[in-house]
């Protein structure tokens, strides 16, 4: 029914949403490629499921505990892996293979500790309830996706707009060294953005291993190819692009899955993505970038 | 050892490093591949999908209309060229990054239409069956003639011409470089040989399947020029004898083969810019 | 006098900043033509607009009568066009006889076919470069460091490297941006010799400089840009007396004073 599909869209779509703001905060103000933000969505999705089944923690202790550890794992990642190359100034294309290598061998670690099968969150982690009116079912997890998906957008948006750390934050995606000038400490404004941006892809591996209840390793990497469309249609660096562009891709993935063919939508996003680098290349929100001779 | 001569020694070592060796000359002319879009200075991903489609095209001719290799090899390096000149235009457009990632999701574009295309391509189980035909001499006869084909065109100013393309892209046009050409060129050749790469990679493995050519594969493909060098036709060639030899060597790490891999790479950017073979290939008489 | 290089309304927009405003210039065979003005006045993206590195929002450009307007670097280059930058582009892994036979690019003629095959004619081709680039370095004074790789040299070997690479090509309007930046009175002297010496080569100069004793001494004409726009035009002693040229550069209350002082 083409009502729940768009409930259905939707919900995907926050979790598209919500892992493309975090990377869209590191590239829009790092200008780094960072590919290990992918990994930092596996963790957050394993911690949330270890938690659980150790602990028998509930969705509300397991989702923050597994955003915030993949925050952390985020900033001691990026503090290793691209100090060096931001001091020598390497470019995109160096943080881009740098990270590239990194999370291959992240992921491919964490497949060898853990196993490459699709686990499961323990049965009954979040009750089964949900409402229904006029045809459509919308369930607790389902509210849950889309209410945590607005709310942390929103905390990111007034944090960005209204706090001083938000103020260092966009001086420093305007231009680092004259940031560094005005006595901005950028290492720690750089460390904060890890952090934020490694606890929103968290936030968005718990969510989306929720979603779909199936959880393993490389299941980032599924996702990196999509979060780059979502950042890319959206227009980069910008926060409301990403949040529009991911729930068109999530609705526009499940009617495809629904009018056309299950297999069919894998090739939604990487269609549009190539589709929109070629003929508008800044995306629906991005402002074209002045290129200097 | 006794009683064994060295032919049949190296009879014997042939056939049990058999698939390692027909691996390092069909790895060699991906890393190629890439040196070839490298030395133009553009980050294009895409000679995984090439080689897919040089398999595909490949395997299907000889499965399917029983022509000969002869034939068929050459068809399946036109294919992908063909590919490339049409995705070309816009796509050369773009660059850095964004001409990475655009690259990489054709390879995934045509990952979803080869589980699609059942019919055709036998959907998800891929093809099998594919007769052995790519002898050992062959593929490094390939491997030597394109490492030839570089080195000499690397020394006139077509050389020149893309060395000033990597350095300086904007100053190269001023120098009357026709960059447009310059990069379909690179794009195209390519192609060719990435495509050429995968039809030898179907008749020595004699089954391939969709999941061969995606994103892992566009990796190592990078990882060989990263880690060799670009500076010279055969650094790039000895980072993927020595990627692809790694594994063997490293037998009991297997399961970590790709961690290795990957921290390879990380290694090769942080700490050997150039890659291993810091040479360069000199450009004037 | 023939008209080389001709702009007509030349104009540059960027978002927020009319960088090029409406400039005429007209550029004569054999000359040697400056473009001064305070900074910021847009006489690099002039430049840019002239070789073609940014595109024009309107107006149009002739070479020698052909329109080049929309001509892209490389076609600009094949007509006649070469230039200098104004921060030193050297393609610095390259080796400075390198650098050199890469600016000849537009006149070697061997095709791919006789390169890769390295066929006699190529090669014979390739020497007869390596040759011309060397006799280049020798005008430069750059001969005994043909084989050193470009990075190394110093600042005032590099810009010669530059001038020798923009030569290569044979070109017949040699653009220069900034060609004396960095230099102390001595090495700015030698410079002004060379560029004479390629003027007598009959290669008509257009270039962008600060150093108003350099370009007064050197240019047969000269134009003003200031805020985009040509404020004055004219032979180096015309534009030094022009009163918009001195309230451009010192400023309305000298200028003003000075007009007083000259009984004006």
């Amino acid at each position: 029914m083409l009502s729940q599909q768009l409930v259905n869209g939707l919900v995907l779509g926050s979790t598209y949403a919500l892992f493309a703001l975090g990377f869209t905060l590191i590239f829009g103000v790092l200008r780094v490629i960072n590919l290990t933000y992918g990994f930092y969505f596996s963790i957050g999705a394993f911690v949330a499921l270890t938690v659980a089944r150790e602990f028998g923690a509930t969705i509300w202790v397991a989702l923050p505990v597994g955003a915030l550890s993949a925050g952390v794992v985020a900033v001691v990642a990026d503090w290793i892996l691209l100090t060096r190359l931001r001091r020598a100034k390497a470019g995109e294309l160096a943080s881009l293979m740098v990270t590239l290598g990194a999370v291959l061998a992240l992921y491919s670690l964490m497949a060898v500790f853990i196993g490459t099968d699709i686990q499961r969150f323990p049965f009954g982690f979040v009750d089964n309830t949900a409402i229904e009116f006029g045809g459509i079912r919308i369930s607790l997890v389902q509210m849950l996706i889309v209410g945590t998906t607005f709310v942390l957008v929103a905390v990111l948006f007034l944090l960005l707009q209204r706090t001083k750390l938000g103020l260092m934050i966009r001086a420093l995606a305007e231009n680092e060294d004259a940031a560094r000038l005005m006595g901005i400490n950028v290492g720690l404004t750089v460390a904060a953005v890890s952090f934020l941006s490694g606890t929103l892809g968290g936030a968005a591996g718990v969510l989306i291993g929720l979603n779909f209840n199936a959880i393993q390793p490389f299941m980032g990497e599924h996702m990196m190819l999509r979060g780059f469309a979502v950042i890319i249609i959206g227009g980069l660096g910008d926060i409301r692009g990403a949040l529009i562009a991911g729930v068109l891709l999530g609705v526009l993935e499940v009617l495809t899955a629904g009018y056309i063919s299950s297999n069919a939508k894998e090739a939604v996003a990487f269609t549009i993505l190539v589709l929109t680098l070629w003929f508008r290349p800044v995306g629906l929100f991005g402002r074209a970038q002045a290129k200097r001779a | 050892m006794d009683g064994m001569t060295m032919a049949e020694w190296l009879d014997d070592f042939l056939f049990t490093y058999e698939t390692l060796i027909h691996a390092l000359g069909v790895n060699g002319l991906l890393a190629l591949s890439m040196y070839c879009v490298m030395a133009v200075g553009q980050l294009s991903l895409g000679q995984a999908a090439f080689m897919g489609i040089g398999a595909y095209t490949g395997a299907l001719l000889t499965l399917n209309l029983g022509l000969p290799f002869w034939l068929v090899l050459p068809l399946s390096a036109l294919a992908p060229a063909v590919v490339a000149l049409v995705i070309g235009g816009p796509t050369l457009r773009l660059s850095g990054v964004y001409l990475a990632i655009s690259t990489i999701a054709l390879g995934e574009v045509l990952r979803v239409l080869y589980i699609n295309a059942e019919w055709l391509t036998g959907g998800a189980l891929g093809l099998s069956g594919i007769p052995r035909k790519a002898d050992l001499w062959l593929i490094y006869l390939l491997l030597f003639l394109a490492v030839l084909g570089f080195w000499a065109v690397g020394r006139s100013k077509i050389g020149r011409a893309m060395e000033a393309m990597r350095e300086d892209e904007a100053v190269a046009g001023v120098m009357g470089v026709n960059l447009p050409v310059y990069k379909m060129g690179a794009l195209v050749v390519s192609a060719m040989l990435a495509g050429l790469a995968g039809c030898l990679t179907a008749h020595s493995n004699s089954f391939i399947g969709p999941n061969e050519f995606g994103f892992e594969m566009a990796v190592t493909i990078l990882s060989f020029a990263l880690v060799g060098g670009i500076g010279t036709p055969i650094a790039p060639v000895i980072g993927a004898l020595v990627l692809t030899s790694l594994p063997e060597i490293l037998r009991p790490l297997q399961d970590f083969r790709l961690v290795i891999n990957g921290l390879i790479i990380v290694v090769a950017v942080l700490f050997l810019p150039r890659g291993v073979i810091p040479f360069r290939l000199r450009r004037a008489p | 006098m023939t008209v080389l290089l001709s702009a007509s309304r030349l104009t540059k927009q960027f978002t927020g900043l009319l960088a090029v405003n409406e400039v005429d210039v007209e550029v004569a065979a054999g000359s040697v033509h400056g473009i001064i003005g305070p900074n910021g006045a847009g006489k690099t993206t002039l430049f840019n607009l002239i070789s073609g590195l940014l595109p024009s929002t309107s107006g149009t450009l002739t070479l020698d009568g052909r329109d080049v307007t929309s001509a892209p670097p490389y076609q600009r280059t094949r007509l006649g066009v070469a230039r200098t930058f104004q921060n030193i582009r050297m393609f610095s892994d390259m080796t400075v006889v390198e650098n050199v036979m890469t600016g000849m690019h537009t006149r070697l003629k061997s095709s791919g076919v006789a390169s890769l095959l390295r066929l006699p004619g190529f090669r014979r081709e390739e020497r007869a470069a390596r040759d011309k680039a060397m006799e280049l370095l020798a005008f430069v004074s750059l001969a005994d460091k043909a084989r050193i790789r470009s990075g190394d040299l110093s600042y005032g070997d590099q810009r010669r490297l530059e001038i020798a690479r923009a030569l290569a090509g044979d070109p017949r309007l040699l653009l220069l941006d900034e060609p004396a930046a960095g230099m102390n009175p001595t090495e700015t002297r030698d410079l002004g010799t060379l560029l004479r010496q390629v003027a007598k080569r009959d290669i008509t100069l257009l270039l962008v400089e600060h150093n108003m004793g350099f370009v007064m001494d050197l240019c047969d004409r000269i134009t003003v840009l200031n805020f985009g726009r040509k404020i004055a035009e004219g032979g180096p002693r015309e534009v030094r007396d022009d009163a918009a040229v001195i309230e451009a550069y010192l400023g309305t209350k000298v200028a003003a004073r000075l007009a007083k002082a000259h009984g004006a």
